[in-house]
């Protein structure tokens, strides 16, 4: 695998065909978790990791599924490797298990791993596979860490507040209070706000991609003006 | 016919060993961390027990001195539940029992809710909740400490009456914004306090046997 070939997957899964600003797949737990920086990354996370694995396990066996049954077999392992991942945040992330909750198993049903799987795993060798699943959750973290953060300012003042849920109790000092004595506003906690925010996000990721068209074009034509005259 | 079969077949068995290596994956897993599941579960109760119930008040391992404790409406739950039992001494003399708010604002309100042997509420913790983020969620130790006032309260201190938000004429404490989640919790405190009142005699038992005798009781009294 070569150098570019990962650096094109990595690009791709962050920026071009991010799956929360772009493809927009995966709303589900975006919209849901992404109250605070804590959650949303946690999740983003165990996604991510769960899309790397499934990348890295299906693609070995692609080319052994009959066409006919891929689709159940792929549900399949996606559902043995989130129970697994459940099973080890269970047993050694017990707080953090908590506050995620009913979301890791939902991971399952996340489309964006099974739609990787489709569109990637099942046609690339096994790291490339790993790579795009790795890039793609990636991707999906950051939106969601970005939401979750513009949430928690505007919904309670504060950012990183939980991060001992995650990580023990040298986490309890991380917690920024953005704005002292805040009443909260309720609106952003709640599934509205995740929802115009989604949509702000969005748009700045459409202006910066349209700047930067731009700026290519802009650096095109003196070119091509050149070579005319 | 006999290619279909045969096609159905192998398409079966495909699958059928993918569910094979799956499910030995799953139960691997499985074996590694249901003993530390198990354990973190249960210091996760304590360390919940242990906030409602102080420890200078037992000095048994009180997470396995349990009894259960049937459905009852007055403790407004619909299934058998656990109720721990502390002693001091060998002597009864605490009871964590399990309570349901049925009528919060957004659905059931869950707690713990403990009651020493002498009839005073020692602490109350809401275990689960769906009340409105920053309006009835102050009934959240994590979001206000609005549920410490039960602590220390008894039909001693509180008439038959005042069990209820001061709104209605009670002594309850509860912040602008949300009565209906205070009331319903302060309700299904002084219930709980009543239940454990009435089945003293099988709450506070002096076996250590997990006896079904509250509900003989609580059967008698109907």
């Amino acid at each position: 695998m070569k150098l570019q070939e990962v650096k094109d997957i990595l690009h791709n899964g962050l920026w071009k065909q991010n799956t929360g600003v772009v493809q927009l797949l995966g709303l589900c737990p975006l919209l849901a978790v992404s109250n605070s920086v804590v959650n949303a990354v946690s999740l983003g996370l165990a996604t991510t990791l769960v899309m790397t694995l499934s990348g890295a396990a299906i693609s070995p066996i692609r080319n052994f599924v009959p066409n006919e049954i891929r689709i159940p077999v792929y549900i399949l392992i996606i559902a043995m490797l989130v129970t697994v991942v459940q099973y080890l945040l269970n047993a050694y992330m017990y707080s953090l298990y908590i506050v995620l909750g009913i979301f890791i198993p939902l991971i399952v049903t996340n489309c964006i791993v099974l739609a990787r799987i489709e569109a990637f795993a099942g046609k690339n060798p096994v790291l490339p596979a790993a790579v795009d699943g790795f890039a793609m959750g990636m991707g999906l973290t950051a939106v969601l860490a970005i939401l979750g953060g513009m949430r928690e300012i505007f919904g309670h003042g504060t950012l990183f507040s939980g991060f001992d849920l995650a990580l023990g109790d040298m986490a309890k000092g991380w917690v920024i209070t953005v704005v002292p004595d805040y009443h909260g506003f309720l609106f952003a906690v709640l599934p509205p706000g995740a929802f115009i925010g989604l949509g702000l996000l969005i748009a700045g990721k459409n202006y910066l991609t349209l700047r930067a068209e731009k700026k290519a074009k802009a650096l095109k034509a003196p070119a091509a003006n050149t070579v005319t005259a | 016919m006999k290619r279909l079969t045969k096609a159905t077949l192998r398409t079966a068995l495909n699958l059928l060993f993918f569910s094979v290596i799956g499910t030995a994956i799953l139960a691997f897993t499985f074996n590694l961390t249901y003993e530390l599941i198990a354990q973190s579960e249960e210091k996760a109760k304590l360390q919940l027990i242990n906030q409602v119930a102080p420890q200078s008040l037992y000095d048994n391992e009180l997470i396995k001195d349990s009894i259960t404790v049937p459905a009852s409406a007055q403790l407004g739950t619909e299934q058998d539940t656990v109720a721990y039992r502390g002693r001091l001494k060998g002597q009864p003399s605490l009871i964590v029992l399990e309570a349901i708010a049925p009528d919060g604002y957004s659905g059931k309100i869950a707690m713990i809710v403990a009651i020493s042997y002498a009839g005073n509420i020692t602490g109350v913790r809401v275990v689960t909740h769906k009340e409105t983020p920053g309006l009835g969620d102050y009934i959240d130790i994590a979001r206000n400490q609005w549920i410490n006032l039960f602590a220390g309260t008894s039909h001693q201190r509180y008439g038959e009456d005042e069990w209820k938000v001061k709104k209605d004429g009670g002594q309850i404490d509860y912040m602008a914004g949300a009565t209906i989640t205070p009331r319903a919790v302060a309700k299904a405190v002084h219930n709980a306090l009543h239940y454990a009142e009435e089945n003293r005699a099988s709450l506070f038992a002096e076996n250590e046997i997990d006896t079904k005798g509250a509900s003989k009781q609580e059967a008698g009294t109907k």
